[in-house]
């Protein structure tokens, strides 16, 4: 029999997120070179019509009202028992807030190996090795992939989506849900939308972005007056609305918005890949900051290495503000 | 009652970091540590909790880099009631998830708590986030990237962020595992001479652990991502830096 690698999808209101795509993209490129299959594994409750739109060989459907959100207790059981019948080569789960909370409980569960924070994943001369981003950013961890089942939680937006093929639709294959389903003891999930922002930085053309180089809550109406000078709105990066600093309506990254303006002025932000996600899009990425080796430079059209209250100041006189 | 905090020391990541010539981890004698700004939304949100609920809160770590006491001071300075601190062959490695999860399982049984708030993650989680691989260990229920919580009629009901504002919320039954990404107020601070009082005053408990098995993946080797890409560096003083940024907003019609 064919080895199998194993995709779980995730879907969030009725719809597979872009993710689910990217990983089942990745899968098939491994598939394709070692003649494995690709299995997409789809939880939840009513979604047997999303089968149909998931590029995979073979669909794994179980529905169960306690997975209608993929809450953490009952997704982690029912990937727990999946996997351990079916032993798979591969289990690509996203390192998304859903898919984290699954994937390193499921490998610890089945004491499987693990590798988070995926970025890239191919064969080396025979080998197939993992790539994960550590450190904010800083450093990359090359591992290598043995043949027992292992687990891989990837980043999202790190790789391509898997082209739909309409024309070869996958079997689907329907299971029962695991009996613990009957005994969770995780209750009451639902969803919450977020209240209405005063600005909704997914739209602005123009965003001047702060980090923590802005040293102090004081300091974001100097941001705040260079964002009036140029006509864009002011957003940061998360430790700044963890801080309470800015709302979360203003988060660009992972945990908050993705944005993709003409002009992304990047002050102070050091560029963890959880930020990079959300704004690596942007048209014009310039970025601020003291520290050369600063991962926002990676992505950055140009930067300046550079106190960005020296700059901001700079540039608020010339802009007569 | 009690509530679990787990403290780990980590790399600071704003500081340099280098490769160590085995090239399977970082240069631990050029590394500053730092705690792991996610576990001190968790210690904040536990002693948020706490204030309500009258738990006792204890900050439990394990000592990988031989200077955790100070971690553990600061912690019981901001209001802990009990620190412990595991110790063991082990000072000075990359401890995985998977083998930090197995020393802190027992001890926290041990501790019987209702809840155990740990940071969500951590810049060097190579195996993965530790809130959900100690819930698997304990078999207790567990939800992570957790922006809020609250002690209701023998639950824990938290509000779990997915992206974009979009929030699940949850209610646990106890005990149960979180993994926190922001407690609902910044941590608190403490003064240095709050700090120091409480290391004259107070103690941690030592225990001394043992790493049997680890099953987690190896690097085989860590390297500086390539810099393909890279901006390009506007350079001199902040007026001639100012003046490159105008003409380039100007350029493309931003300005």
């Amino acid at each position: 029999m064919a080895q199998r690698i194993v995709v779980l999808v995730e879907h969030l209101y009725g719809e597979p997120t872009d993710v689910t795509f990217e990983l089942l993209g990745l899968a098939r490129r491994i598939a394709d070179s070692d003649g494995a299959i690709v299995e997409a594994v789809l939880l939840g409750e009513g979604v047997r019509h999303l089968a149909e739109t998931l590029p995979a060989e073979r669909v794994i459907l179980v529905e169960h009202p306690a997975l209608r959100y993929l809450a953490p207790e009952a997704t982690a059981i029912t990937v727990t028992g999946l996997l351990r019948t079916d032993a798979p080569r591969l289990a690509l789960l996203p390192n998304t807030s859903l898919g984290m909370d699954v994937a390193a409980w499921v490998a610890s569960a089945l004491d499987w190996p693990l590798v988070a924070y995926c970025q890239a994943l191919e064969r080396r001369e025979g080998q197939l090795v993992a790539t994960a981003q550590l450190f904010g950013g800083k450093i990359l961890a090359d591992v290598a992939v043995g043949t027992s089942p292992t687990v891989i939680s990837v980043l999202a937006g790190a790789f391509a989506a898997a082209a739909l093929e309409p024309a070869a639709p996958g079997t689907i294959e329907v299971r029962e849900p695991p009996a613990e389903l009957a005994a969770l003891r995780t209750h009451a999930a639902s969803l919450e939308r977020p209240a209405a922002a005063d600005v909704d930085i997914t739209r602005a053309e123009k965003i001047v972005a702060v980090g923590r180089g802005i040293e102090s809550k004081d300091n974001l109406e100097l941001a705040e007056e260079l964002a009036q000078a140029l006509g864009a709105v002011v957003a940061a990066s998360r430790p700044l609305v963890d801080a309470g600093w800015l709302p979360r309506s203003r988060q660009v990254g992972k945990s908050g918005l993705k944005v993709k303006p003409k002009l992304y002025l990047a002050l102070g932000i050091s560029g963890a890949p959880e930020h990079l996600e959300g704004m690596k899009d942007a048209e014009l990425i310039i970025a601020i900051n003291k520290d050369p080796k600063a991962p926002i430079f990676g992505v950055a059209d140009y930067g300046a290495v550079a106190d960005l209250f020296d700059v901001v100041e700079a540039l608020l006189e010339r802009l007569g503000g | 009652m009690t509530i679990v905090v787990v403290m780990e020391q980590v790399p600071d990541v704003a500081e340099e970091l280098a490769i160590a010539p085995s090239g399977t981890d970082l240069d631990r004698d050029a590394i500053s540590y730092v705690v792991n700004e996610y576990d001190e939304h968790a210690l904040e949100e536990a002693l948020l909790l706490a204030e309500t609920s009258g738990d006792e809160v204890v900050a439990i770590g394990i000592d990988a880099t031989g200077e955790l006491d100070q971690a553990l001071y600061t912690a019981l300075a901001k209001g802990a009631q009990r620190a412990i601190k595991l110790t063991g062959d082990f000072e000075g490695t990359w401890l995985s998830t998977r083998t930090a999860a197995r020393l802190l399982a027992p001890v926290i049984e041990e501790l019987a708590p209702r809840l155990v708030l740990v940071g969500v993650q951590a810049p060097d989680d190579l195996d993965g986030q530790l809130a959900p691989t100690l819930a698997a260990l304990l078999g207790w229920p567990h939800a992570s990237v957790v922006v809020g919580s609250e002690l209701v009629n023998g639950m824990v009901r938290v509000r779990k962020e997915l992206w974009g504002g979009i929030t699940m919320l949850l209610e646990l039954a106890l005990p149960a595992v979180l993994g926190i990404q922001a407690a609902r107020q910044a941590p608190r601070y403490v003064p240095v001479s709050r700090v120091r009082q409480v290391m004259r005053e107070a103690s941690i408990e030592v225990r001394d652990v043992e790493v049997t098995s680890d099953l987690a993946p190896v690097p085989v080797r860590l390297r500086f991502p390539e810099e393909t890409g890279q901006a390009e560096l506007l350079t001199g003083s902040a007026s001639e830096i100012a003046d490159r940024l105008i003409e380039l907003l100007r350029a493309r019609g931003l300005l």
